[in-house]
């Protein structure tokens, strides 16, 4: 009975502890795994190392020049030694993670017969006009042609020509050594027209350290889709002055054509308004010696605050606004003068804020008061105005005066006040830039999301972030192969792509979730369920080893 | 600034044959307008309408030229296909029973209703982004308007400007009754107006001031409207308005005297030389029947009359453009004044602060005999921060007791008394005369009791799940895992002994 009892009882402790075991293997085997599975956040996996891999990319910027030899430039035995390509490469000197590498391959050959004809022209205007007709070049590339030393197309003293379109002229020799110093000419004027140190240093400005200049190079604007302009005609005195401008002339004659030809770096629209008892941030200080006010070159600075809250954001788009002003000073402090740093009268009457706009001061003609009673009618001489506001408008794209390699002639832009190689030249910039960007944002992207588990990446961020990588390489490679305008609109996509992922607000949906209430909530419900399981499991192990000590006693 | 002067040659080029055409007669024009209503109730009424005409056709033109109009609206128009805009925000309400029929009532919050343009394909689209970005215009919470709170409704809002048809389709309307108006929304408001807050009547749009009023609603409206009277082409309208209701008893010490000085704490000192027209009407419909008693001041130089809301109104006309309104004191401070005096009474009322200080309504009144008098002050109910709140909350709390403080007619004449010589209860109160006594009474404090948050709610369901979840899983996992067998009996052990002690004591036979 007892001997029945006890196998009973032994064979229930077995159940009990299978029991006990079954439990725990439940928990661990389903129960985790399920709450893991549950509670985890949702990370669609990316390209963290390809993202790492874009820091350390190598840019190499191809410029394709194709040198062009008339019959009489060079020495003939020269002609039939011509190269087919040659391949001029140096490093541009940046403190940037990424390595940057400035390529010319330049393209030997001869020249054809209608370019023969056309550069026996009178003037280089004329010849420039005819091959312009029958060829057209390819954004980024340039030609350069290599005329007879004794050719009239240039003036006698004048050793190369620069043209408005992307091509040169560089006048030959007849020497023995006449292949390197055409050479020298060649890169003289290529360097001039297209890449140069300072033009990628304004681009990387913001992603480069700190140094003396780099407040000269943050001017230009930066790189975006589309820009918005807007001409502010400022009145703070209306019962004096009643002011009139023709803006939409204005903006017709000068500054449609010029954005026309820059419209391929984004999208533009003018605006203009009038506004009424806006003044501006600074007291003018009075001049007794010319009887006018005067504005300090320090206290331009504070100018502008006060203003802009009239100004207004615009509520259209969300592309940058350059704000152009024209204020006509109020009666009691007129003529109104901007003076420079060392206390002279700026001659323009104008100073430009980087990144912002430009601000133009128009002073009434002090003969007017004496005819009429206030208000004065007064019409802006637009002339004057856009003329310094078309100048500011350069500045703010970053289109820099060119350096022009001496003994070179120089031609002055066409109708729309920009040359086509300053225009390849801001692409070339732009770029560039853009690469920069959407590396940062990528890069900054996958630390954050790397520090804080939190996160919910979603397949659609995840996607614009493939998006972006394979379009920076694509602009790299495009760069590489010197296809300036794919190369452009693949480092467009890349930042459009890198900035919406970065800005996704689905990002911050459960960032806010702190440990501590995350265990407040668990704690309750695992405490007692995992108390008993892990006591049994420690009560079965301790018997366990007892009962192997057991038999060794025995023996 | 040297790339400038080398660009002139440039641009000097430039200039075409045509050169300049003279430019244009103004297309746009801006009329504003101020009038001050005296309400029934004694409260006063201030609406302000600023009128801007623009003609233009806004949605052809490429690039856009804004004078008068303000350019952020314009863009608007132009981007969104509008046809019609009407935004109000408003704080408070217009109470018609006191304050008699209002010229433009608006809904307490946020209310914004806009016709497309039928050539707007994505109705929804369009409207969500708009109230996006009208909010950032006026700084107001409208990005919160979405499917939820937006309806299309098929028989009212018919456009109020010119329309050909009227599809409802394109048509939407939203609420939002939350929505508290404050400065943030007056300040962009202000900025839309030419003159902006410098002159003319906007002078007066002092924010400390409209704000600390019963009702106060600002909008915006837009349409197009005919040019001419042929209506051969449109030109389009902003109106800007805003109405406020001054509270008399804050205003004037519970008097029916006001002036502009006192409302808006500014006066008029200028028109807005960009307006065509700037004017100050003054109802005296109810002046003109008891015009001994009352008397406005400057004169009005001329009068309008008209039927306004179905009834005859009189209008004193203040024109800021005539030399002879402004020029005779270099301001113009409109006064109402009373001649006869006040009555005898008295109230002080001091509104509370938040968190600093309580309610003080003092009122001298003078009862008749045998008759029952009523104060009554309403109260609303709020929820206290939660750290406020005491720690039986549901016990309600404690507004105190009101004072009457009486100077009651005596029945019998006292003899006058020596004030040391009688006794101590006879004398806490001076008597300045013995033909009435002081007494003062307080009334019952009042129990509130206040909205009440559940505090731990959430926690509590956790917890309390957990804790089902838990014993139910332990009960179960006890007997699964548990052996159950009948102790053997054990000699010996501490409570075995115990209990054979008492067992014997007891007298039972041990274990």
């Amino acid at each position: 009975m007892a001997a029945a009892g006890a196998a009973a009882t032994d064979l229930e402790v077995v159940r009990g502890k299978r029991a006990a075991l079954f439990f725990a293997a439940v928990a661990i085997l389903l129960g985790l795994p399920l709450w893991w599975k549950t509670t985890e956040t949702y990370r669609a996996s990316l390209p963290y190392s390809e993202i790492s891999g874009l820091n350390a990319l190598q840019l190499r910027l191809m410029v394709p020049v194709s040198v062009v030899f008339t019959g009489e430039s060079v020495p003939l035995d020269d002609q039939e030694k011509l190269p087919f390509t040659v391949v001029h490469e140096r490093e541009i000197p940046l403190k940037y993670k990424m390595k940057i590498k400035c390529r010319f391959q330049k393209a030997y050959r001869k020249t054809l017969v209608y370019e023969e004809e056309a550069l026996s022209m009178g003037s280089i205007q004329e010849a420039e006009a005819m091959l312009a007709e029958s060829q057209e070049q390819a954004e980024g590339s340039l030609t350069v042609y290599v005329i007879s030393e004794h050719s009239s197309l240039l003036p006698q003293d004048m050793m190369s020509y620069i043209g408005p379109k992307r091509t040169a002229v560089v006048r030959g020799i007849m020497h023995r050594e006449a292949f390197n110093i055409i050479g020298h000419r060649v890169i003289q004027a290529v360097q001039a027209m297209s890449l140069t140190e300072d033009v990628l240093a304004a681009a990387l400005a913001d992603h480069l350290p700190e140094d003396k200049w780099s407040s000269d190079k943050r001017r230009p604007l930066k790189s975006s889709l589309g820009y918005e302009i807007t001409f502010s005609l400022l009145n703070p005195d209306p019962k004096s002055h009643d002011v009139h401008w023709d803006i939409q002339g204005a903006v017709r004659r000068y500054v449609q054509p010029f954005l026309n030809a820059l419209s391929v770096t984004g999208n533009f629209s003018v605006d203009s308004q009038i506004l009424y008892y806006a003044v501006l941030g600074v007291n003018p200080r009075f001049d007794p010696a010319s009887s006018s006010y005067y504005l300090a070159a320090h206290s331009l600075p504070h100018v502008i605050n006060p203003v802009e809250s009239r100004l207004g954001s615009s509520a259209a788009s969300l592309y940058p606004v350059l704000n152009f002003l024209l204020y006509v000073p109020e009666l009691a402090h007129s003529p109104l003068y901007i003076q420079d740093k060392d206390g002279a009268p700026v001659a323009t009457n104008a100073f430009h804020s980087p990144r912002w706009g430009g601000i133009m001061v128009y002073n009434v003609d002090p003969k007017a008061y004496n005819a009429s009673e206030l208000p004065v009618r007064v019409e802006v001489d637009m002339v004057r105005v856009m003329e310094v506001f078309l100048a500011q408008l350069r500045l703010l794209f970053g289109i820099a005066q060119p350096q022009v390699p001496p003994k070179c002639l120089f031609s002055r832009p066409k109708g729309e006040g920009l040359m086509t190689w300053e225009l390849d030249r801001l692409l070339w910039a732009r770029s560039v830039e853009n690469l920069a960007t959407a590396t940062t944002t990528l890069t900054s992207l996958a630390q954050l999301l790397g520090k804080i588990s939190n996160i919910v990446i979603k397949d659609d961020v995840a996607s614009e972030v493939y998006r972006a990588v394979a379009a920076v390489q694509k602009a790299a490679e495009e760069l590489a192969s010197g296809h300036l305008a794919s190369a452009f609109a693949a480092s467009q996509e890349a930042v459009t792509s890198s900035e919406r992922a970065f800005f996704d607000p689905s990002l911050l949906h459960l960032l806010y979730f702190p440990d501590d209430q995350k265990f407040a909530i668990y704690i309750p419900l695992f405490l007692p369920m995992a108390v008993p399981i892990l006591l049994s499991l420690v009560k079965i192990f301790l018997e366990s080893r007892k009962s192997w000590k057991k038999p060794e006693k025995t023996d | 600034m040297a790339a400038a002067v080398r660009l002139a040659a440039l641009v000097l080029l430039l200039r075409g044959p045509g050169g300049w055409g003279r430019a244009e007669p103004p297309r746009d024009s801006l009329r504003e307008e101020l009038v001050i209503t005296p309400l029934p109730s004694g409260d006063v009424a201030a609406t302000f309408q600023f009128r801007t005409r623009w003609d233009s056709e806004l949605q052809r033109e490429e690039v856009s030229h804004y004078r008068l109009f303000p350019k952020a609206l314009g863009q608007l128009i132009s981007k969104y296909s509008l046809r019609e805009l009407h935004l109000s925000l408003t704080q408070g309400f217009w109470r018609t029973r006191y304050w008699g029929p209002p010229f433009l009532q608006a809904p307490s919050g946020a209310e914004l209703w806009v016709w497309f343009q039928d050539t707007v394909t994505d109705v929804d689209t369009s409207w969500k982004e708009l109230s996006n970005v009208l909010s950032g215009i006026f700084c107001a919470s409208l990005n919160f308007i979405d499917s939820t709170n937006t309806v299309t409704p098929t028989a009212s809002f018919k456009p109020l400007g010119l329309a050909n048809d009227t599809d409802h389709h394109f048509l939407r309307y939203a609420v939002l009754p939350r929505e508290v108006v404050c400065t943030e929304n007056l300040t962009p408001w202000k900025k839309l107006l030419p003159c902006s807050s410098k002159a003319g009547l906007s002078m007066l749009l002092k924010a400390e001031r409209l704000f600390h009023t019963s009702y106060h609603s600002q909008a915006v409206h837009i349409r197009p409207i005919c040019r001419n009277a042929r209506c051969t082409s449109i030109s389009w309208e902003l109106r800007q308005t805003l109405s406020v209701v001054f509270d008399a008893f804050v205003t004037g010490q519970g008097k029916k005297d006001w002036s502009l000085f006192r409302m808006f704490s500014r006066t008029l000192t200028e028109p807005c030389p960009l307006a065509s027209e700037s004017r100050v009407y003054v109802d005296i419909t109810s002046y003109s029947q008891d015009n001994e008693t009352l008397e406005m001041n400057p004169p009005p130089l001329s009068t309008y009359q008209d039927v306004i809301l179905g009834t005859q109104r009189t209008y004193a006309v203040y024109d800021l453009f005539d030399t002879a309104v402004i020029n005779s004191s270099r301001n113009l401070n409109l006064q109402l004044k009373w001649r006869r005096p006040p009555e005898n009474g008295y109230i002080h009322y001091q509104p509370a602060q938040d968190r600093l200080q309580p309610h003080l309504l003092e009122m001298l009144i003078q009862l008749p005999a045998s008759s029952v008098t009523k104060v009554s002050i309403q109260f609303e109910r709020a929820l206290l921060k939660w750290t406020e709140y005491t720690p039986d909350p549901n016990h309600g709390f404690y507004v105190s007791p009101s004072v009457l403080s009486a100077l009651v007619p005596s029945m019998v004449a006292a003899k006058p008394v020596d004030w040391e010589e009688s006794p101590l209860f006879s004398s806490l109160f001076p008597v300045s005369d013995s033909s009435s006594y002081f007494l003062r009474l307080y009334t019952e404090p009042l129990l509130v009791n206040l909205p009440t948050p559940d505090f731990s709610m959430p926690y509590n369901v956790i917890c309390l799940t957990c804790t089902v979840v838990a014993v139910c899983y332990g009960s179960f996992y006890n007997l699964l895992t548990r052996t159950f067998h009948i102790e053997e009996p054990r000699t010996g052990g501490l409570a075995k002994r115990l209990a054979n002690l008492i067992r014997r004591a007891r007298g039972v036979p041990p274990l």
